[in-house]
């Protein structure tokens, strides 16, 4: 029987051969490259935090830098570190551009999930693939050129640099990456499901709302997460359209300053281990812990981890 | 209720359904083709056939799933309770007058309450209590009300593949079905559960025509009135379940089938 012949090399002892060999590299690789990005992650909160941790326990005055409005590194008479109207500009604009972004992603990601079909589905992925990868720097320059002038204009206010041209900015930004993650959530929930629904006489409407919107819920919400995660953490295009002034804002035509926009700012004007130096590290390890935060969170919805 | 078409031959008023040169093809590929067969009212009517015999894709054409399936066309007549639905332009009404059982237990990503509670919703009834009454009274009659009536509240796919299986037959039932098709409903059954399953099927009958495409040939012999034995996209021959199981046949290979001497 020709059969046999191909179960000659059949080894009947226990010594390791080279399958096994090459078996053991490529473990020892992937560990390896597992490894060094969790390494990667620890050094760099351990070079921020030593940068800032000086500042934390000689200079820091928690009721100050998170109660005071007052953002004055650089004063001669007195320096003040108080970043609350820094985190009201953040969030200010990331809670617009929130609410700008998620009704629309979430309805992209619908249409193009469950509406759009063939090759018009696939332009349309890759136009929504075009926008996410356009850098921030342009978004700054299309809201400091294109929306200042258009805001001066509608509304009749003295500055468009300000929480609402911020704000739409981040929003553009932020969509297509939500409709990109919200997309794969719906495009993975089964076939299955939406087959029985019909077949139950649902509209195209009531499969959606009933059960496709159900069933991926936890991946949507994740998706707008990282959305918000993406919004605290920009820094170029909400420096160059948010006005960058420290500013508690009364409404949305105030000019604001955000977080990591001052850290942008103003890191390269500072002595490296000055007092100002250290608080600026203080703000980036205090934007690592909330959007780590953030990242969390989404990453456990994601995964469905529930509360019971 | 619509009025039987103008149209319709004498013979489609008095049938549950009637099934006239339906050819269907995927793309150019012929899947099934020249298919005529009446289904009456209250009857079990069994298909059997070995897989990839069309017998899936033959359901599909009476509640039109054939919508959803851009590379899917048919031609020839169906004919439900007097009505052309080849032309059915509602199709929503349509597939709510006809239950579906698939292969695999689809247990909606709902708690068990509301699988069953999803297609009453549909229809416009909102009432805790009517829904309650309704879903009840449909895991009742799927023979799965005392498994789950402590846990309507978790999740229909926690449930064991039988007990999903009966949800989707409960959750079938919820639409008042006039129609009940089940395509091949226990290969994913255990064979207890697939037997209290037959004995619901039988109560059902006097209520509904079932279609009941099945791979276990016994199990057309169990349940079905009358057969229809499907092979290679075509439909050999179909005739009372008894003449079939007696050999009364007018195809060797029918025979062949139904004994086991097949492939
Ligand atoms: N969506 C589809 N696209 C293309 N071909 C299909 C599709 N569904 C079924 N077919 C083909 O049609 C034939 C009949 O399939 P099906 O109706 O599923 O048979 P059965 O249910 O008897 O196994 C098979 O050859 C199958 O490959
Ligand atoms: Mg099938």
């Amino acid at each position: 029987m020709t059969g046999r012949a191909v179960n000659n090399t059949i080894q009947t002892d226990d010594s390791p051969d080279l399958d096994w060999y090459i078996d053991r590299i490529v473990q020892v690789l992937m560990f390896i490259g597992g490894i060094s990005a969790i390494v990667l992650i620890i050094g760099i909160f351990i070079f921020v935090t030593r940068e800032g941790i000086s500042f934390i326990f000689n200079d820091l005055d928690f009721a100050e830098f998170f109660a005071s409005p007052r953002w004055r590194p650089t004063s001669e008479w007195r320096a003040t570190y108080g970043i609350l109207a820094l985190i009201v500009g953040t969030a200010s604009i990331t809670g617009l551009a929130m609410m700008i972004a998620i009704p629309f992603s979430l309805g992209s990601a619908i249409f193009i999930s469950e509406f759009a079909t063939g090759k018009y589905k696939e332009y349309l992925k890759v136009l929504v693939e075009l926008l996410a990868a356009i850098p921030s720097v342009v978004w700054g320059f299309i809201g400091l050129t294109i929306m200042n002038p258009l805001i001066i204009q509608i509304f009749n206010v003295p500055v468009g640099l300000n929480v609402l041209n911020a704000g739409l900015i981040l929003g553009l930004m932020a969509a297509p990456i939500i409709t990109s993650i919200a997309e794969d959530a719906l495009k993975a929930v089964p076939d299955g499901f939406r087959e029985a629904a019909e077949a139950m006489g649902a509209t195209k409407w009531q499969v959606i709302y009933k059960v496709v919107l159900p069933a991926a819920k936890n991946g949507l919400l994740g998706a707008v997460l990282l959305g918000v995660g993406r919004g605290f953490g920009e820094t170029m295009a909400v420096l160059m359209a948010s006005g960058h002034a420290i500013n508690l804002p009364e409404n949305i035509f105030d000019s604001v300053r955000a977080l990591t926009a001052t850290i942008a700012a103003e890191l390269g004007e500072t002595a490296v281990g000055s007092v100002h130096y250290q608080s600026l590290f203080t703000i980036g390890i205090f934007l690592f812990l909330i959007t780590f935060m953030i990242n969390l969170t989404a990453d456990l919805v994601v995964r469905g981890v529930k509360k019971g | 209720m619509v009025n039987p078409s103008q149209d319709a031959p004498a013979q489609a008023k008095n049938k549950k359904v009637l099934i006239e040169n339906l050819e269907i093809k995927y793309g150019d590929t012929v899947a099934l083709t020249d298919v005529n067969l009446d289904i009456e009212a209250n009857e079990i009517y069994g298909i059997i056939g070995p897989a990839n015999s069309g017998k899936t894709s033959f359901l599909n054409c009476i509640n039109r799933m054939d919508d959803m399936r851009p590379n899917m066309s048919t031609t020839g007549r169906v004919w439900f309770n007097g009505i052309d639905v080849t032309n059915w332009r509602n199709l929503y009404s349509l597939r709510r007058q006809i239950g579906v059982v698939f292969p695999l237990p689809v247990g909606l990503p709902l708690t068990v309450y509301n699988n069953v509670a999803l297609a009453p919703q549909l229809s416009g009834i909102n009432k805790k209590a009517d829904l309650d009454e309704i879903v009840e009274r449909c895991l009742r009659r799927a023979a799965l009300w005392d498994e789950v009536k402590d846990r309507l509240d978790s999740l229909g796919s926690l449930l064991s593949g039988g007990q999903q299986q009966r949800l989707t037959i409960a959750r079938a039932l919820s639409q008042e079905p006039d129609l009940l098709m089940l395509d091949e409903f226990s290969i994913a059954v255990d064979p207890v559960t697939t037997m209290r399953i037959e004995d619901v099927l039988k109560e059902l009958k006097k209520e509904m025509t079932i279609i009941l495409v099945t791979n276990l040939v016994q199990q057309a012999q169990r349940l079905a009135d009358r057969t229809a034995f499907f092979l290679n996209g075509r439909m050999v021959e179909m005739g009372k379940t008894e003449d079939l199981f007696a050999g009364k046949v007018q195809h060797q290979e029918t025979l062949d089938y139904i004994e086991g001497r097949f492939g």
